[in-house]
């Protein structure tokens, strides 16, 4: 059933490449695939030698501007410091996210069971999520007296939004004749709620939690950066400001880039777990053959 | 009808087993789908409600469903409402699978509410699967069928139960002709071997003439029954019947009836 491109790529370039006339077809069969995977990385790279060479041409000095192989040597020689930060983070933004993935699921299951419960809770959900965490932020860190629960909490507020409203949308989509056919076969709420709400609302959570997963990231930065916590409960968002205060431009960058890493990872590991849990039977994720 | 169900213990003449009287509906909106109904089905017939899209012939099947209540006149049904009752199937015009489950699934899923456990309906799960004949794609996800297949999942589905009576809302309307006549007469042997009572809706005049013994014909706002037709060709009907002069004829009637029926606007 699933198509044998994969194999077949490099031996399409090769003919493609050859002969561009009688290569046409193949080129259109494999081609979508190799600009999509090789175009980014070519820009990506000249991206890099570009930064390298301004900065050398240029003769920008490094508490401006470090270049890539600065920032690279940094981040090797600090990396007992950074990785420790990087844990820290990485634990605020793994907490609010498992935290923000039940309560979201739990109060959107509690909406879907009970309308009074929705019609008096969504607006407080919706206010918090209007707001923005940079402004409630120091009220969470006076109110709350151990900072990584003042974190947490931060971060939380910025992610469970979109999986409960995602959620929320979901348990409300439901085939309307697959509806009627419950009721004619006098199911009982818990089975509609688990054999034809529940499955419906999968692809529609999946799609909040992708979102919620690079949301708590950075909700769990912006409290780091109010909190500005030193010691041993510093994070890459603390990284960042003391390096700024001390002029280590190359560490700053190197801190940068584990938050970017980060979000890249979390994003990436997110939707390989949508795709193996959809593969079988959502539209999303099932190749069609060609 | 000539035909004796031959399931049913008791007498075919006797009640009703389908009863609307003076049936009405009106939406909350205003609209009147239904008015001064007043329709029999007796047990092991097959009955065909033949109207245009929008007559309220879907309204009628789920009124005797028990899925909508009417706003006036008494409805005999073995249906009642809210009680779990697996002695009706209901056959939509889609084949409304659920996506995230198998054919397995997906059949399984009447015997599951009522509480059977998977490994104890396995072998009524395959039973319906083969009655449809789909022995082999049991493990297989609706997407990767054909639109004939997935009609045949189903009525598997609506059959897992051992139903009495099946109410089918143009379950063949979106199939294309070959695969169409195809379901017609497996779904008419079927039939004809477990004598359910089929109430079967349907906006093909050849669909009516060929599947039933009785058609009921219906004109529109609001929805009322203006004619009925008796076919007492006898069953089993296989292709041989699809193309004698009986056939035609009474489509021709049929269609005739119809056209009556509609109003003038519709007939332009």
């Amino acid at each position: 059933m699933t198509p044998s491109l994969d194999n077949d790529d490099s031996a399409n370039v090769s003919t493609s490449r050859q002969g561009k006339h009688n290569g046409a077809l193949l080129w259109n069969v494999s081609g979508d695939k190799i600009i999509r995977y090789l175009l980014p990385a070519v820009i990506f790279i000249i991206a890099i030698f570009m930064w390298d060479r301004i900065v050398v041409w240029n003769q920008i000095p490094h508490y401006i501007l470090p270049g890539p192989g600065l920032v690279l040597e940094t981040l090797i020689k600090d990396w007992t410091l950074l990785s420790h930060s990087l844990s820290n983070t990485l634990q605020i933004t793994l907490g609010a996210l498992a935290i923000a993935t039940l309560g979201g699921v739990a109060l959107a299951i509690l909406f879907t069971l009970s309308k009074w419960m929705e019609f008096s809770l969504f607006p407080f959900a919706v206010v918090l999520q209007v707001t923005p965490i940079i402004a409630i932020a120091p009220l969470i860190l006076i109110y709350v007296e151990s900072t990584t629960v003042a974190l947490l909490i931060c971060a939380w507020i910025v992610a469970f939004f979109p999986i409960l409203s995602n959620t929320t949308l979901g348990l409300n989509s439901s085939d309307h004749n697959l509806q009627d056919l419950f009721q004619l076969y006098a199911a009982k709420r818990w089975q509609r709620l688990l054999f034809l709400q529940v499955p419906t609302a999968l692809p529609h959570f999946l799609a909040g939690l992708r979102i919620a997963g690079g949301l708590s990231l950075i909700g769990a930065i912006v409290a780091e950066f109010t909190a500005g916590s030193a010691g041993s409960g510093a994070g890459l968002a603390f990284r960042i400001l003391e390096s700024g205060y001390r002029l280590n431009i190359p560490r700053l960058f190197a801190a940068l880039i584990l938050i970017s890493l980060t979000g890249i990872a979390i994003f990436l590991i997110l939707s390989l777990v949508s795709h193996l849990i959809l593969r079988k039977w959502h539209e999303s994720a099932v190749m069609r053959e060609r | 009808m000539t035909r004796v169900p031959k399931n049913g213990q008791e007498d075919p003449d006797s009640q009703d087993l389908i009863a609307l009287r003076d049936v009405g509906k009106t939406f909350s909106n205003g609209t009147t789908a239904l008015e001064g109904l007043n329709v029999g089905v007796r047990r092991g017939e097959f009955v065909s409600i033949l109207g245009s899209s929008g007559c309220g012939k879907t309204t009628i099947l789920r009124i005797v469903s028990g899925l909508v209540q009417p706003s006036c006149g008494t409805v005999v049904s073995p249906v009642m409402s809210g009680v779990a009752d697996h002695s009706v199937g209901y056959v939509f015009q889609e084949p409304t699978l659920m996506p995230w489950a198998t054919v397995f699934g997906n059949v399984f899923l009447p015997l599951r509410i009522k509480g059977v456990g998977a490994r104890e309906a396995a072998s009524e799960v395959e039973n319906a699967l083969r009655l449809v004949g789909l022995d082999d794609v049991a493990a297989v996800y609706p997407r990767a069928l054909s639109g004939g297949m997935k009609m045949r999942v189903s009525i598997a589905r609506a059959l897992v139960t051992k139903p009495k009576v099946l109410l089918m809302d143009e379950p063949f309307a979106a199939l294309d002709e070959i695969t169409r006549f195809r379901l017609n007469n497996d779904f008419l042997n079927l039939w004809y071997e477990f004598g359910w009572t089929v109430v079967f809706v349907t906006h093909s005049v050849f669909e009516s003439v060929y599947m039933s013994g009785r058609i009921l014909i219906m004109a529109s706002q609001p929805g009322r029954i203006v004619g009925e037709i008796s076919n007492d060709t006898g069953y089993p009907r296989g292709d041989d019947y699809r193309t004698s002069a009986k056939y035609s004829n009474l489509c021709r009637e049929t269609s005739r009836a119809l056209t009556r029926a509609l109003g003038p606007e519709e007939r332009r």
